[in-house]
């Protein structure tokens, strides 16, 4: 049994203009241990399955329409408030794209780490808190500790900021960390500074890690499998070497192609023709036949479900066979054409 | 090739009051001393991180903000300087493109109405107005009938075609594209890039390309300056400064700029630390906390940016390291 499953996960948003379909049937699992990184672009889906799978999705305007969620083998969703959020910063944690809105801004970060600790730990006194929340700060690189317990979140910086909530989300060692684009308000040089830490952190914890991102550099230094995401559905699944050297699927072949790269030739580059649906009105069959040059009739009406090809790999597409012997540059050339 | 901009010791200090009387108690460095020159026809990136001050320099450019001093000269004529009168009929000759998609276009105006609106301004609108509009959304690769709807119609990546057909309604000869792709998706990204490259080949176009992802950079730079903390800290060609990086801090972004390939997954040169505060900056080379080869001078002697092989480059090390 995994330690984490999402079976068939379906998540609307009643919106005045309709009904937005977010996640459209969704599966995966993750194992103890290892980093299953999440990659799609905006309106993926891929926050709203984390989302779903923490018991953060506002209902309504949300509605979690079908699914199984189990952390386990306990049904998540069937989770009485107390003991959900006994759960949430004890045994799954989480890591957000923006510390300034998730952090309490008026309250010392010294305060809101002893708070996380307490919260979990009943027998632990304020005084071993705070010892334990300055050795926590001190583990994530944050220099000065004691004199930095006191501050409050505005007196840090972005980096800062992260590798505080990066020291509460390992507070009370968590068994699933889920980094929902943990790096994207970075910098470079900061951002490769937070990877290196979550990757001791997990190393140290050896926390199964969900890794949400639209950035496949951040999945190729960081992941161990990959789940990737389009208009709520999974495309394909596969660890991370095997992913990037022979996709299975055009919208992976697609995304790769389009990447500008630093040791590429500077020509032009390869998009992905058209853009996103509308996820008020997803497109029939496969999501991804409007940009597909792979598209046939069968995939306009025909929906593909994920499939075993082995390796533990699967991709959702009628024709991945052709895949293997098409030339992605052949499949995505450079154009203009919008 | 002729020189279409040159700008001279470009400044821009941001002061900060206090008090009752608001005095002037202090100042931020944003820009501290920038030197650079573009071609006709070519692309200048400014590269860095944020609070660098590449997007200040792009608006000094403009006059979108007035300089502390420096001179900017475009085609012969010092903008700096200008009054704003006599600075009106040069607008149509520098035009910007911002980086959010949602935030720079008016949502009470129809497309039409938006890529109308420098020629309005500059009273070009009468004569031919209505063709000039379908022409330049033709020009971006939007549809005629596109023409009649609002903004938030479009997704990120149609509104950047918008601000960009904007930016072009006057004929423009500069272009300064302020992180133009940072907020789109790279799907949508790679359209973007391509577009730009090919409008400036067909309409002769000079870009100021200001942009913190160094990949990107890599596809559509000619020259590229690299900023620190205000100031330049190496200038050269995108050739010589991505394949032999010669200040400490390019080889640092080029270092942490993940190589997208998880068999080459390696142990970066980590960069320690973080900038410091343009409020203060540190004496001596802004970068010297930083350095792993800063040395007693670094911490004393700001380094001059000079000639260094074929590129201009400011540090004191840059012969031993």
């Amino acid at each position: 049994m995994s330690l984490l499953e999402v079976a068939d996960l379906v998540v609307d948003f009643g919106t005045e203009d309709g009904t937005v379909h977010a996640v459209d049937g969704v599966t995966f699992s993750v194992d103890s241990g290892e980093i299953v990184g999440v990659v799609g672009e905006s309106g993926s889906g891929k926050s709203v399955t984390a989302m779903s799978i923490l018991g953060l999705i506002r209902q309504p305007p949300g509605h979690i329409r079908s699914g199984r969620l189990s952390f386990h083998g306990e049904d998540l969703r069937a989770m009485a408030p107390r003991r959900l959020r006994a759960i949430r910063g004890g045994p799954i944690a989480m890591v957000f794209q923006d510390p300034m809105t998730t952090l309490n801004p008026v309250m010392s970060v010294g305060a809101q780490i002893v708070e996380a600790l307490r919260l979990h730990n009943a027998d632990l006194s304020k005084d071993q808190a705070r010892a334990r929340a300055a050795e926590l700060l001190e583990s994530v690189g944050v220099p000065n500790p004691a004199q930095r317990l006191r501050q409050y979140p505005h007196e840090f910086s972005g980096g800062m900021r992260q590798r505080a909530m990066i020291a509460m989300a390992i507070a009370n060692d968590p068994e699933l960390l889920i980094a929902d684009e943990p790096t994207t308000a970075l910098d470079v040089t900061i951002q490769a500074q937070v990877l290196d830490l979550l990757r001791t952190a997990q190393e140290k914890t050896q926390a199964a890690t969900i890794l949400i991102t639209h950035d496949l550099g951040v999945i190729a230094e960081l992941a161990d499998r990959v789940v990737v995401m389009y208009a709520g559905r999974v495309m394909e699944q596969a660890p991370v070497r095997p992913l990037f050297a022979t996709p299975r699927h055009p919208y992976t072949v697609g995304l790769l192609a389009s990447l500008p790269r630093l040791d590429d030739e500077d020509g032009p580059l390869r998009p992905i023709p058209g853009s996103p649906p509308n996820m008020l009105a997803p497109p029939s069959g496969c999501p991804f036949h409007p940009r597909c040059p792979l598209a046939a009739d069968k995939c306009r009406t025909e929906r593909p479900e994920p499939t075993d090809i082995g390796d533990g790999r699967q991709t959702a597409c009628h024709f991945h066979e052709k895949l293997i012997e098409i030339d992605p540059a052949a499949l995505f050339p450079a154009s203009v054409a919008p | 090739m002729t020189e279409l901009l040159r700008v001279e010791n470009l400044t821009k200090h941001f002061p900060i009051r206090r008090g009752v009387f608001r005095r002037q108690v202090g100042a931020v460095r944003a820009v501290d001393g920038i030197d650079l020159s573009l071609e006709q026809g070519d692309t200048l990136s400014l590269v860095g991180e944020s609070g660098c001050g590449k997007s200040t320099t792009g608006r000094l450019i403009v006059r979108l903000l007035d300089p502390t001093a420096g001179r900017i000269v475009f085609q012969g004529r010092d903008l700096a300087t200008l009054h704003p009168r006599e600075m009106r009929p040069l607008r149509r000759d520098v035009q910007i493109m911002f980086q959010d998609p949602y935030a720079s276009l008016s949502p009470r105006m129809t497309v039409h109405d938006i890529v109308a609106e420098p020629l309005r301004v500059q009273g070009r609108y009468r004569a031919g107005g209505p063709t000039r509009v379908a022409e330049l959304l033709e020009l971006v690769g939007l549809a005629p009938d596109h023409a009649n709807r609002y903004a938030h119609e479009f997704s990120g990546g149609q509104r950047q075609r918008i601000g960009l057909a904007r930016a072009l309604a006057l004929d423009p000869k500069l272009l300064v594209l302020d992180e133009p792709v940072s907020a789109l998706d790279v799907s949508i990204q790679a359209q973007v890039v391509n577009q730009l490259r090919d409008l400036q080949r067909r309409l002769g176009l000079t870009y100021l390309f200001i942009s913190h992802n160094l990949s990107v950079v890599q596809h559509i730079a000619d020259n590229v300056l690299v900023m620190y903390l205000g100031k330049s800290v190496e200038y050269g060609s995108k050739h010589d400064t991505f394949s032999r990086p010669l200040h400490p801090y390019t080889r640092a972004l080029l270092a942490s700029t993940p190589h997208i390939d998880p068999a080459q997954r390696q142990a970066k040169i980590m960069l320690a630390g973080e900038p410091p505060s343009p409020l203060a900056p540190p004496p001596g080379c802004a970068f010297h906390n930083r350095c792993p080869y800063a040395v007693e001078r670094c911490r004393i002697e700001v380094p001059l940016l000079l000639p260094y092989r074929d590129s201009l480059v400011a540090c004191h090390r840059v012969d031993e390291i």
